[in-house]
């Protein structure tokens, strides 16, 4: 497979940086899609990924669900999340298992909330990084994310999270969890193959019954670079929480760096330049000659 | 202090030295602050952040920083507080503000220890700095994390940033006031002002202080 050279379309913190375009989406832009219908839940990806990124999970507790950690952590970058839901249609009830990670969104909520230039960037290919050297751990990214992905290491305070094996993509491998999975619920490629693939299984579920399957690719977070194939793609929440199509970074984050931003360094400009503006206009206000005589007087009762 | 013939100018005292010392750590404090804040606050800025030994750091110490001044300014507002009460003479003042920025000061009301200015800048960085200690603990994730959602954070986090811009502004009118007010520096550095100073901006405080001056002198002096 014909990759590019992982060149930078936007970092964070950086002029132009945040608001600068992709380069339009087209056979480069790279794509991981997840089959949930195909997932069996072994958590091979999961291993695989600990293992490629040399990572370790300290060993947990039980506490009855297959999860397993509890949730994403700075070493667990994926996640198999185990759902027991009851169809309201059919009465039955369905095991429903995600493959829970970054999403790699087109237009990143962490990128735009990250105060130090650099620390996250988007590669043309449509991966989102974290750069640890640049990262100052503050967890802006957390709040940024509208998947709730980024994790703070207690062990140096960084942030992370999947890099989608951005150092195997960029020799033309695929990322470890794809290469692991035993039932292929894992693909990767570009975003046209993954796309074509995603509606090949979309009528395959359909033809079976599954009426509502489709593609999980929200255009709130201008689509995303790891796509779901869905059984319920009416019903998102039904996998362990992930939010609905119309998921887009929170417009809380928008407003802090956004207008505040222009609006907060405007106010302090104007406060500084009135200031200044004033004194050359009015000149001191000095005490005048006539103010310490009769200073004087009441001061010492004459 | 007597100078030659009829320069002598008699000082007021203002500050005690706990008052000034008190007044000097809390303000480097805000301005340690102000300056790590504003480091994450905007990209340009960023740079700020070598002052403090790098992104990392002046993320850890920021919040420290602001623990310290929050005790710091509370000696301060419990110093000063019952001076800054609101009084009839404060919407006098108010209403004449357009005077008082022209510097014509004659015709305004007399005025005691604190003109309607002065208490608009400790009330307004009173109820700023509970903003930024209550908001900065639900963003200090190193220790708080567990304790709010996502959202609540997120609410925090532009709470945090607006009322530090709140709080940086209302510095600038502090020090702007102090400087354009010849001779009110040194109440903080010196501890006391001259007797025309007082007279020309808070004159029944200096009527005040002149009474207190007589009451406690003796019949010898
Ligand atoms: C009164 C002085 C203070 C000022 C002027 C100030 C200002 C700021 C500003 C402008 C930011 C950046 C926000 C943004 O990126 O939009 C910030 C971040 C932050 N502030 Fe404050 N702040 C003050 C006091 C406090 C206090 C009292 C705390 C209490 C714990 C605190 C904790 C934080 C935290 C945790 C952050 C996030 C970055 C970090 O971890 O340092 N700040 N502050
Ligand atoms: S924790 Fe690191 S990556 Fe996340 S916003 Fe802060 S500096 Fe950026």
């Amino acid at each position: 497979m014909a990759l590019p050279t992982m060149e930078i379309a936007r970092q964070s913190a950086t002029r132009g940086g945040i608001t600068g375009a992709l380069p339009p989406k087209d056979d480069f832009q790279v794509t991981k899609l997840i089959d949930v219908s195909k997932c069996i839940g072994c958590k091979a990806c999961q291993t695989a990924c600990l293992e490629w990124n040399d990572l370790r999970e300290p060993v947990g507790v039980n506490v009855g669900v297959y999860d397993n950690p509890h949730d994403l952590t700075e070493n667990s970058w994926t996640l198999m999340r185990f759902t027991e839901w009851d169809n309201p249609e059919t009465g039955k009830l369905e095991w429903l298992i995600r493959k829970d990670g970054c999403m790699h969104c087109a237009d990143p909520g962490c990128l735009k909330a990250c105060p130090s230039p650099g620390a996250i960037v988007q590669y043309t290919n449509g991966i989102v990084d974290f750069n640890k050297d640049a990262c100052i751990g503050c967890g802006y990214c957390i709040k940024g994310c509208p998947f709730n992905i980024p994790r703070i290491s207690k062990a140096n305070e960084k942030a992370y999270k999947c890099t989608l094996c951005v150092d195997r993509v960029a020799v033309g491998q695929g990322p470890a969890c794809a290469k692991a999975c035993p039932t292929q619920a894992i693909s990767f490629g570009t975003e046209a193959e993954m796309k074509a693939l995603a509606a090949k299984r979309v009528a395959d579920l359909t033809s079976r019954g599954y009426k509502k399957a489709g593609l999980y690719d929200p255009p709130g977070v201008g689509g995303t670079h790891v796509m779901y194939v869905l059984h319920h793609a009416d019903k998102p929440e039904a996998y362990a929480n992930l939010p609905g199509n119309d998921v887009k970074i929170s417009p809380i984050v928008e407003l802090w760096r956004g207008a505040t931003k222009y609006f907060g360094m405007g106010v302090l400009a104007v406060a500084a330049g009135v200031g200044v503006l004033h004194h050359m206009v009015m000149g001191p206000n000095k005490v005048t000659t006539h103010d310490e005589e009769e200073g004087k007087r009441i001061k010492e009762g004459t | 202090m007597a100078q030659s013939g009829g320069g002598y100018t008699p000082q007021v005292s203002r500050y005690t030295t706990g008052a000034r010392i008190n007044h000097w750590v809390t303000a480097i404090s805000l301005i340690l602050l102000a300056i790590s804040g504003l480091a994450l606050f905007h990209p340009s800025l960023f740079g700020l952040t070598a002052l403090f030994g790098g992104g990392a750091l002046t993320r850890e110490i920021h919040p420290w920083i602001g623990v310290f001044l929050f005790f710091s300014f509370s000696g301060l507002f419990f110093r000063f507080w019952k001076l800054n009460l609101w009084n009839r003479d404060d919407n006098r003042w108010m209403a004449n503000l357009p005077a008082v920025m022209k510097g014509d000061e004659e015709k305004m009301p007399e005025i005691g220890k604190y003109n309607a200015g002065q208490k608009f800048v400790f009330w307004g960085m009173s109820i700023l700095i509970i903003a930024l200690i209550s908001s900065g603990i639900v963003i200090w994730d190193k220790y708080f994390y567990p304790y709010t959602t996502i959202d609540q954070k997120r609410v925090a986090v532009l709470i945090h940033a607006l009322a530090g811009i709140g709080a940086i502004t209302v510095w600038i009118v502090h020090v702007y006031a102090a400087i354009w007010v010849r001779g009110t520096i040194s109440a903080m550095t010196k501890g006391s002002v001259t007797a025309g100073w007082a007279y020309r901006h808070h004159r029944k405080w200096l009527r005040e202080e002149a009474s207190k001056d007589r009451a406690s002198s003796t019949p010898a002096q």
